[in-house]
């Protein structure tokens, strides 16, 4: 199989587990695309030094790219995003929406006395936290 | 005596630089937001789990099918089998900085992950 197949494979995978085996609904919920957009950006920046600067390479066989062995891959184009190639993204989100995924079902099952996080600091803009807002 | 730093030694750890950059610059989430996730460490580990297991699996085989491989001079060089102890630690590192912002985020703006139980009425 190719990175693009398993790539694929694993967001269906971590979706269904979200959905039907841990019922977390982390897909349907607003704090999750909130925080996956944060991360996402980061991770082109983190990625795009580990593959820009060919730290990471890949071959042009398992991605939907072609192979760059000795030159640095196309910033954006030919199947690369920020340097590094789109099934990236089919690696990224499947892991952090399978951490999250099982996180939240710790919570539930009532691992912590205290599952969620906050409040942030006096200082920090209004924002509400459970508890203080409304 | 030869004063100058000679920065070729850092080399090897480019990509662990990369992971520590990615600890350090998470960490005020757990100290300024009150993302509480270096508090809860079981909780954190048990939640590692099962993504280590078929991620490790992929890293693996990808590896040992050559899908992706490693710059030998800007690596450690310490390995597990074929795997670089790097991609071990980004599997710690990276879902560590997430849960970190997902929980800085639900601090921030207070939206429900689901599992507040009574706390959130």
């Amino acid at each position: 199989m190719t990175y693009t197949q398993i790539g694929l494979m694993a967001v269906i995978v971590a979706v269904l587990v979200d959905l039907f085996v841990l019922r977390t609904a982390l897909v349907k919920r607003k704090l999750f695309w909130m925080s996956y957009a944060i991360i996402v950006f980061f991770q082109f920046i983190t990625n795009g030094v580990l593959t820009g600067s060919m730290i990471v390479r890949y071959s042009g066989d398992a991605i939907i790219g072609g192979d760059y062995p000795e030159t640095t891959p196309p910033l954006i184009g030919d199947g690369r995003l920020f340097f590094a190639p789109i099934e990236d993204l089919l690696f990224g989100f499947p892991m952090i929406l399978l951490v999250l995924s099982v996180w939240v079902w710790l919570g539930r099952r009532g691992l912590d006395r205290l599952p969620y996080s906050g409040p942030p600091p006096k200082w920090w803009p209004k924002g509400g936290w459970f508890g203080t807002t409304k | 005596m030869p004063l100058s730093l000679d920065l070729a030694v850092l080399e090897p750890f480019a990509y662990i630089g990369v992971l520590v950059f990615v600890l350090v610059v998470t960490l005020p989430l757990q100290l300024v937001l009150k993302a509480r996730v270096y508090s809860k460490p079981l909780r954190l580990v048990i939640s590692l789990i099962p993504m280590l297991v078929l991620f490790l699996i992929w890293d693996f085989y990808a590896i040992d099918r050559g899908h992706w491989f490693f710059d030998e001079d800007r690596v450690t060089g310490l390995t597990i089998g074929i795997l670089p102890i790097e991609e071990l630690l980004f599997f710690i590192t990276v879902p560590i900085a997430s849960l970190l912002t997902f929980e800085a985020v639900r601090s921030i703006k207070g939206w429900s992950a689901g599992d507040e139980g009574k706390a959130k009425s």
